[in-house]
């Protein structure tokens, strides 16, 4: 893919050597996960965000760049991990859990002691194409500048000017909680090393601009690839398996690519874009950590970018379909109860599902991904539709932890991804047991007392 | 000392149907509104969720979603005669409380008034002379149904009301109501599908030469996005409407179609757990300054206002009325003063129908499902020599059939022990009731004021009730119930319990929440609370919405009116009252 960036270990032996020690001691430790928001579900908006970026903005001098400025802010999700629960909007302070600990994100108010209120259009471009702070502090890539890093500079310098319009708030993001020797930014140079070249946005001379325009925002700003594409031991994305889908912090961050059934095969242009819009449409909603997304971003994208955003996803080559085995038929004799029981009230029988409101289930690729976390997490845990400016209901799905036991989970999980002509690997009740366990949710009642 | 808030341009009190309505409308207009609700946030996902709301003994039994007595209740009296005793346990109606007020829990019937219903007084004694209302206290309302008919249809399309129309712009249509008033658009939604009780209703209601037709309904047949973007679900007739709140998303209330939208407004402000003490006035008592109001902690807090909006259940309106001292209260001896007065209920009667030879799985229903005829409600038939006005809809209703409180067995038959047990396992799928949905009729001894003796946890006098049902009433019961039961026949039950309702009123068991009156409206301060537009004759920056704006209560539900009413409030206020503020709208 042409607007994948280019990579170049020449020259950097000695840093590379010292990659190899660091990441014997990563794999000791497990998986590297930089993205992962710690609240699973969509939260109420911290007070006054949805106010700040969709205010008009006053006339005045820089007016037009404030706005431009303010626009792709909103394109680079920044709101989401850049304010804290029950924060002031853009102050920091949200934890973002790795397997390490924990990464707390940084002020980006006007504040000049703890802010960005000092910086310079320079640093602040530094910041996002070469992930380093004034002073050469290397920024953790939770700042996902692996894509920012195609951002123009024009682009960051309007980003800048409308930061600089955000209330000052005077607050202090806690350290870090990382061990060593991660908490050694050091370290970083030569995670950058074998992960990380800073490049500029190159497009497709062969492609429309409309896909050009979509793939500046994909794989830069919107930096779907943070979740959407599977990681390495480091947590670098393989871009040879771009888009095809990742596990993220207990959930599962769907297939993207033309997969009929795990991607967007299905899915027209008009499709994502009132997903992206509205929050909802004929095939998915947007709930959790996508539920954000939609809310503080794409929910207030222009309707040209959002078809541009369409086209370059549409252009996703199809991931390779997995193959499965018949599903046990016991498991699906139970599951088919339990989903007549507890799912059809609102997914109706088949799995036809109440579209745009309910999602239907028959032909669901987030039901089919192969990795049936996502599924198990919406059963155990329940969701909530986010809310968008169209769409402003928030309708959940209610928790079965309660109500089902592990086995039952994995039954009617593996029932829904194997009825309708939908098709997908069996759940086991040990993993249904695990994530159970991770979410720290209730155990179920006894069956006679639910 | 209560800590003075800052000020805003509303304070809606209490935030039900009405008050969400006024937010609503008000916030999008560019006020600044707070709304003040005794109780705490309810929502669908943490109050109602589908996993645990069919729990009977939770939601019905011990009135998890009701207005709890230990916090807030009244005292009773059939007459004036007796004394009030406060109420420990409500029974006959079951207000709500906290957010979303009653609308969480009501079966989703949504109807509107006969043309007739309007001009109720004047009607009844142009056809059948003045005598016919001797002992009433009717009173015409001060507007016309064609002057609501606009803000019937938005709340219609605010819940997508399931319907077939009867009447559409003067232009009959087959299968709906062919007594109804004109319909300027046709419901947003098709009728919910009948199920087999409704069905043999239908049918035996038809072969009589009467007219039925889909009740309309709140509970949805179809999803549906009202025009505030907000999403309802399609019904799955699991029958728990009423008492219960919705977990599927179906049933039209406060939450599934205006408060996550008002929530986003930043001109909006919600506070829970804030129970209004008082409404506060100049000096000379013509103008609110706002409302003192106490937190669960028992902190006291005034919050000043422009506009000061009664939105609570019409109980509590009244109440507010009489500790706040504004309007004259009503005295039955005289006759002079208005709040309190014409205080009015719904006289409901029923049939129990019994069927050896059909299944009828009631527990297939849905709120508003019914195939219901509206031939004897009102003045849709000839009341000459009947010895009373009104009427009843009768419908063949299956709004579930919970086992806890909707075991029926034939008359005679024990109220426990083996007879009981072989006749409720008999009957609990071969029964239904048709519901006998009468009118209430005003009479000088009915009426709300303040308890002498008892006072609530505040230190205010209690509500009291004085209330039995007029003689008129009793009589059109009986009329309707005895046409309810030749329908029941008809549909081939084989046995036919009528329960025609008599006197006196019992408050004890379950009838029904629609308890109108004691703040109507009317054309001058002579004979009502409010005018029009539901604002207080004699403090013009107090609107009063809920069914206390009745002079009489029709035979039908009141939501669907009252939140109608609420919409033309907030229209004049938006339209007329915020340019002239604090001048009345009419002029009496």
């Amino acid at each position: 893919m042409s607007a994948a960036w280019p990579r170049s270990f020449t020259g950097r032996t000695i840093l590379v050597i010292a990659a190899l020690i660091l990441l014997l001691v990563l794999i000791s430790a497990g998986t590297w996960l930089w993205f992962s928001a710690n609240e699973p579900k969509f939260s109420d908006p911290p007070p006054g965000l949805l106010s700040i970026l969709t205010e008009p903005i006053p006339e005045g001098p820089n007016a037009d760049l404030i706005r431009r400025g303010r626009y792709l802010t909103i394109a680079g999700d920044c709101a989401s991990c850049h304010t804290r629960r029950g924060g002031r909007p853009f102050e920091g302070g949200l934890g973002l859990q790795t397997p390490f600990g924990i990464i707390y994100s940084a002020n980006l108010t006007s504040d000049r002691d703890n802010g960005i209120g000092a910086w310079t259009p320079e640093q602040f471009f530094n910041a996002l194409h070469n992930g380093a702070a004034p002073g050469n502090k290397r920024l953790y890539p939770a700042l996902p500048y692996p894509h920012f890093t195609i951002v123009s500079r024009a682009d960051t310098d309007a980003i800048l000017a409308y930061l600089k319009t955000v209330p000052p708030v005077h607050y202090a993001q806690p350290g870090n909680r990382l061990p060593f020797p991660v908490d050694i930014r050091a370290s970083l140079i030569a995670w950058n090393a074998l992960n990380f070249s800073p490049h500029a946005f190159q497009g497709n001379s062969a492609m429309s601009a409309q896909w050009n325009r979509g793939a500046y925002l994909v794989e830069g700003l919107e930096h779907c690839g943070a979740c959407h594409t599977p990681k390495n031991v480091l947590g670098a994305e393989l871009n040879n398996q771009a888009y095809r889908g990742a596990a993220i912090e207990n959930w599962v961050a769907p297939d993207l690519t033309g997969n009929p059934r795990t991607g967007l095969g299905r899915w027209s242009s008009n499709d994502i874009v009132q997903y992206l819009q509205t929050g909802r449409n004929a095939h998915a909603n947007a709930s959790g950590l996508m539920g954000e997304v939609v809310a503080y971003s794409t929910s207030l994208l222009s309707d040209s970018d959002l078809l541009a955003i369409a086209a370059y996803l549409k252009s996703l080559p199809a991931s390779p379909t997995l193959s499965s085995g018949a599903p046990d038929a016991a498991a699906m004799r139970a599951g088919s109860a339990i989903f007549f029981d507890a799912c059809t009230a609102c997914h109706l029988a088949g799995g036809k599902g109440q579209p745009g409101m309910f999602p239907p289930l028959q032909g669901s690729n987030v039901a089919q991904q192969d990795d049936p976390t996502g599924v198990i997490h919406l059963i155990l845990a329940g969701t909530r539709t986010a809310p968008t400016r169209s769409r402003p209901g928030f309708q959940s799905m209610p928790s079965f932890a309660w109500k089902l036991s592990d086995q039952e989970v994995a039954d009617v999980a593996t029932y829904i991804r194997n009825s309708w002509g939908n098709r997908a690997p069996p759940v086991d009740a040990r993993r249904v047991a695990k994530l159970r366990s991770k979410l720290k949710l209730t155990q179920p009642l006894a069956s006679d007392q639910r | 000392m209560a800590k003075t808030m800052p000020k805003v341009d509303v304070v809606l009190v209490g935030f039900g149907w009405t008050g969400a309505i006024l937010a609503q409308q008000l916030c999008d207009a560019g006020l600044t509104v707070v709304a003040l609700e005794r109780a705490a946030v309810r929502t669908t996902p943490l109050n109602w969720a589908t996993t645990f709301d069919q729990d009977e003994l939770r939601y019905m039994w011990r009135h998890h979603l009701f207005q709890n007595v230990r916090y807030s209740t009244l005292t009773f009296r059939n007459n004036v005669n007796q004394a009030a005793l406060p109420m420990r346990h409500l029974g006959s109606f079951l207000p709500g409380t906290g957010v979303g007020g009653a609308g969480i829990h009501w079966n989703g019937q949504i109807w509107r008034w006969l043309e007739t219903d309007f001009k109720l007084k004047s009607h009844n004694e142009t056809r059948y002379g003045k005598q016919s209302t001797a002992g009433l206290t009717l009173q015409d309302m001060p507007l016309s149904y064609g002057e609501l008919e606009p803000y019937y249809d938005l709340f219609d399309r605010i819940c997508g009301t399931s319907g077939q129309a009867g009447n559409l712009k003067g232009a009959k249509q087959a299968g709906g109501n062919p007594f109804e008033a004109e319909r300027s658009a046709p419901y947003p939604t098709p009728p919910l599908p009948m199920t087999y009780g409704p069905k043999l209703f239908e049918q035996a209601a038809a072969s009589m030469g009467l007219h039925p037709f889909p009740h309309p309904a709140g509970n949805l047949s179809q999803a549906y996005t009202n025009p505030l973007g907000m999403q309802l679900g399609k019904c799955t007739f699991c029958g728990f409407c009423e008492k219960f709140g919705c977990g599927n998303y179906s049933k039209a209330s406060p939450q599934t179609t205006l408060i996550p939208y008002i929530l986003t407004k930043p001109n909006f402000e919600l506070r829970t757990e804030a129970e209004v003490l008082k409404v506060e006035r100049t000096p000379d008592g013509r103008h609110a300054t706002g409302v003192t109001y106490i937190d669960s902690g028992g902190a006291e807090y005034f919050q000043p206002a422009e506009i000061v909006a009664l939105t609570a259940y019409q109980l509590h309106n009244v109440h507010l009325m009489l500790v706040s001292g504004i309007g004259q209260p009503y005295d039955p001896a005289t006759g002079k003063g208005v709040v309190g007065k014409n205080y009015c209920y719904q006289t409901v009667s029923s049939v129990d129908l019994f069927f050896d030879d059909k299944l009828l799985n009631p527990f297939i229903g849905a709120g508003a499902l019914a195939s219901v005829i509206d031939d004897y409600n009102g003045d849709n038939f000839d009341h000459s020599g009947l010895g009373f006005i009104g009427g009843a809809y009768i419908a063949g209703m299956v709004t579930g059939a919970r086992p806890i409180e909707m075991v029926r067995v034939p008359d005679g038959v024990p109220k426990w022990g083996l007879e009981w047990k072989r006749a409720a396992a008999k009957y609990f799928l071969r029964s239904m009731s048709l519901s006998v949905h009468g009118s209430s009729y005003p009479q000088a001894g009915n009426y709300l004021s303040l308890d002498p003796t008892y006072k609530d946890q505040f230190g205010r006098p209690m509500l009291r009730m004085t209330f039995d049902f007029p003689e008129n009433d009793l009589k059109m019961a009986s009329y309707c119930t005895d046409r309810a039961a030749e329908i029941g026949k008809k549909m081939g039950a084989s046995l036919v319990h009528p329960k025609a309702r008599k006197g006196p009123y019992d408050i004890k068991p379950y009838q029904t929440t629609h308890n109108v009156g004691g703040t109507m409206m009317g054309e001058s301060a002579n004979d009502s609370a409010v005018n029009k537009y539901s604002q207080s004759w004699d403090v013009p920056n107090l609107f009063v919405t809920g069914a206390g704006l009745y002079p009489q209560n029709p035979g039908y539900n009141p939501t669907g009116t009252l939140a109608a009413l609420a919409f033309l409030t907030a229209d004049a206020i938006k339209s007329h009252y915020i340019k002239a503020p604090g001048a009345p709208l009419v002029t009496a």
